[in-house]
């Protein structure tokens, strides 16, 4: 690895903060959460359920519930806030590929106009110019007869399909950077493939740059230039990808990448769940989980420690062994 | 499209001959000799018995159904036993009034309905939703006769606004007769002073009679925009930076109406019967109280008719209610199909 400065970025999430009122009482969904997309990188954001993803890309494409708000940090678009500033949002800029082909398109709508009506907001040009170049990004990801497409329902698409409509509507507003949720969680294992290959193709053609939120180490390593790992709310471990996947560091990430069945030699597990957001644990919020915990990581969240490499970790006992049981 | 509007109506035709048969027979079987009632009190054993076989009535009761039927079928519903002029004849004086009526209360309450309901979904919980239920729940829970008298002491006693009964004012000449529709006819027959005076006849009753209907399609589109709003395609379209506007009032009311569409099928039903009263109260020249009338007086060919005519006229509100669903799901037209 290359110590070589990262281009100034085209997405900056500072130390955001993401809290969310509930019935339960403040939920502490996200703290403190930096990232960085540089133009033209795609960027991974990783963890189990629970642990943010969907809130920090929510904050990020400006749909954050409405019992939600942001009592610290900022989120840079080109330079923009885009959290303070709603005028200076980043619709049309910030393309979005949603986890869920099969829900996420009306079905009583055609496809096309769904997406149609898209570009009428966010992009120039007339009606006609926007069918035109609808078509051509219909053949762009490969959805057969792109004219015909136009005029069908969704339903009338496989899944398969459905993403590839989806990833062309990310496309359709020339976007800086395309924000993806889990694309291919939903579909079968080839047609998953399928829709990686043409992402990380029409990525590298256009320039584009890539936020993927995923919990899977495959697609991770497949796709991401770095990666972030998010543990309740907060930066675990943040680094280029094939280092952190490598060399894992941060006993969270280290038990994870042991708990993915193409590593482990067995299932292990992690001890204990990921707290409720409503009770965050003082200090490291991994703690209670773990193996090599001391009492000192209970006192106040550990700083997040800059390594060589481009690396960071939110563990000051990061160089302790883990106890073999742990990593059975 | 064609093929599917084709199909909702052969698969209407069984339920009207249904109906048909069913209603012959019930009429046959309840109590009340409409012989008897024909000949009047004073007649003689022999004078009914005379009337009895004039009218086909001391056939068997299936033969007596399989001639009814065949009667049908050409159009030839008998005479009034009650006024002896051709039930036909009378039925197409009197239905367009009540389809005037209904169709009237049935805009009313499917405008504001979902006009309501969709306001109400917005603003979840808030000052609208609640008003909105409040308004539901009056809407079913008022009887609409009473709910007639109010507004007939309000508006026609007290302020002196609108006109108390009837269908038109009768000063100001017969109005014109084409298709029976008042407000259609007297502004074919540029008659503006006629239509104003039928539109005003026309408001009290059919605001008595949509105010249940809206109350329920207020509901039901309510709840079916709550839903859709939490539906996947929702998030996407407020990410993908769909206006406010288009989101709420095109983007999710289309999907949400499915059900309403449904629910105003089966008001329809509610609509005519509901016509009856509220007919009753306003004086109001339809088939409600065509059919009272014929109730009471054991006018069986007349009553057969005023179902049959019911019964077809449901028939095709709910094909059109069928061919609505198609037209905004295109997924109905497929599995139906």
């Amino acid at each position: 690895m290359n110590d070589s400065p990262m281009p100034s970025p085209l997405l900056a999430v500072e130390a955001l903060s993401v809290h969310l009122r509930t019935d339960a009482g403040l939920a502490r969904i996200l703290d403190d959460v930096s990232l960085t997309v540089p133009p033209g990188r795609t960027v991974g954001v990783v963890g189990e359920s629970g642990c943010g993803k969907t809130t920090l890309m929510r904050a990020i494409l400006g749909i954050l519930p409405r019992s939600a708000f942001v009592p610290r940090g900022a989120i840079r678009f080109e330079g923009r806030d885009i959290l303070a500033d709603r005028a200076a949002s980043a619709r049309g800029r910030i393309g979005f590929v949603p986890q869920d082909p099969y829900l996420s398109l009306n079905p009583v709508f055609r496809a096309g106009d769904q997406i149609l009506e898209i570009m009428r907001r966010h992009a120039p040009g007339t009606r006609r110019d926007h069918r035109a170049k609808l078509i051509e990004l219909f053949r762009a990801v490969q959805l057969p007869d792109p004219e015909a497409a136009l005029e069908k329902y969704p339903h009338q698409f496989s899944g398969g399909q459905r993403q590839r409509l989806l990833i062309a509507a990310a496309l359709s507003c020339d976007p800086a950077l395309v924000v993806a949720d889990e694309p291919t969680t939903a579909l079968d294992v080839t047609t998953q493939r399928e829709i990686l290959a043409l992402l990380r193709r029409l990525a590298a053609e256009r320039g584009l740059s890539l936020l993927f939120v995923t919990h899977d180490f495959g697609v991770l390593a497949a796709l991401c230039d770095s990666v972030t790992v998010l543990y309740a709310g907060r930066v675990a471990e943040s680094g280029p990808t094939r280092a952190v996947l490598d060399d894992p560091r941060h006993p969270y990430t280290r038990l994870l990448l042991a708990c993915h069945p193409d590593r482990a030699s067995d299932l292990t597990g992690i001890p204990g769940t990921v707290p409720a957001a409503t009770a965050q644990p003082a200090g490291c919020r991994f703690h209670p989980r773990c193996p090599i915990a001391r009492a000192d990581c209970a006192n106040a969240p550990p700083p997040l420690l800059s390594l060589p490499g481009g690396r960071s970790i939110a563990c000051p006992h990061h160089a302790d062994a883990l106890p073999e049981p742990a990593l059975a | 499209m064609a093929r599917f509007v084709l199909r909702r109506i052969l698969l209407a035709l069984p339920a009207l001959l249904g109906l048909v048969v069913l209603t012959f027979v019930l009429s046959r079987v309840i109590p009340g000799d409409p012989a008897a009632t024909l000949a009047g009190d004073a007649a003689t054993p022999a004078q009914i018995a005379e009337i009895r076989a004039q009218y086909g009535l001391d056939r068997p009761i299936w033969e007596q159904a399989i001639v009814h039927l065949r009667q049908v079928l050409t159009g030839d519903f008998g005479r009034s036993v009650f006024s002896g002029r051709p039930v036909v004849e009378e039925i197409a004086f009197r239905l367009p009034a009540t389809l005037e009526l209904t169709f009237a209360a049935l805009l009313i309450s499917t405008v504001l309905g979902v006009g309501l309901g969709l306001v109400a979904a917005l603003d979840h919980n808030g000052p609208v939703d609640h008003l909105v239920r409040l308004l539901s729940v009056g809407g079913l829970a008022i009887a609409s006769f009473w709910l007639a008298i109010m507004l007939q002491l309000v508006f026609s006693m007290e302020l002196d606004w609108l006109p108390l009964r009837g269908r038109i004012d009768p000063t100001l000449g017969a109005p014109p007769d084409i298709t029976g529709f008042l407000l259609l006819d007297t502004l074919l027959a540029g008659r503006l002073d006629l239509f104003w005076s039928a539109l005003r006849h026309l408001v009290m009753p059919a605001v008595t009679l949509a105010l249940p209907g809206l109350a329920t399609i207020a509901r039901f589109t309510r709840s079916g925009v709550l839903e859709a709003l939490q539906k996947d395609y929702v998030l996407y379209a407020r990410a993908a930076g769909y206006g406010r506007f288009r989101l709420a009032a095109i983007y999710v009311l289309r999907n949400a109406i499915t059900v309403t569409v449904t629910q105003i099928g089966l008001l329809f039903g509610a609509l005519i019967s509901g016509a009856v009263a509220v007919e009753a109260v306003f004086d109001w020249p339809g088939l409600g109280t065509y059919a009272v009338q014929a109730i009471l007086s054991s006018d069986y060919k007349a009553l057969l008719a005023v179902t049959l005519v019911v019964g077809v006229v449901y028939a095709v509100v709910n094909v059109m209610v069928d061919v609505a669903q198609a037209l905004i799901d295109p997924r109905v037209a497929e599995e139906m199909s």
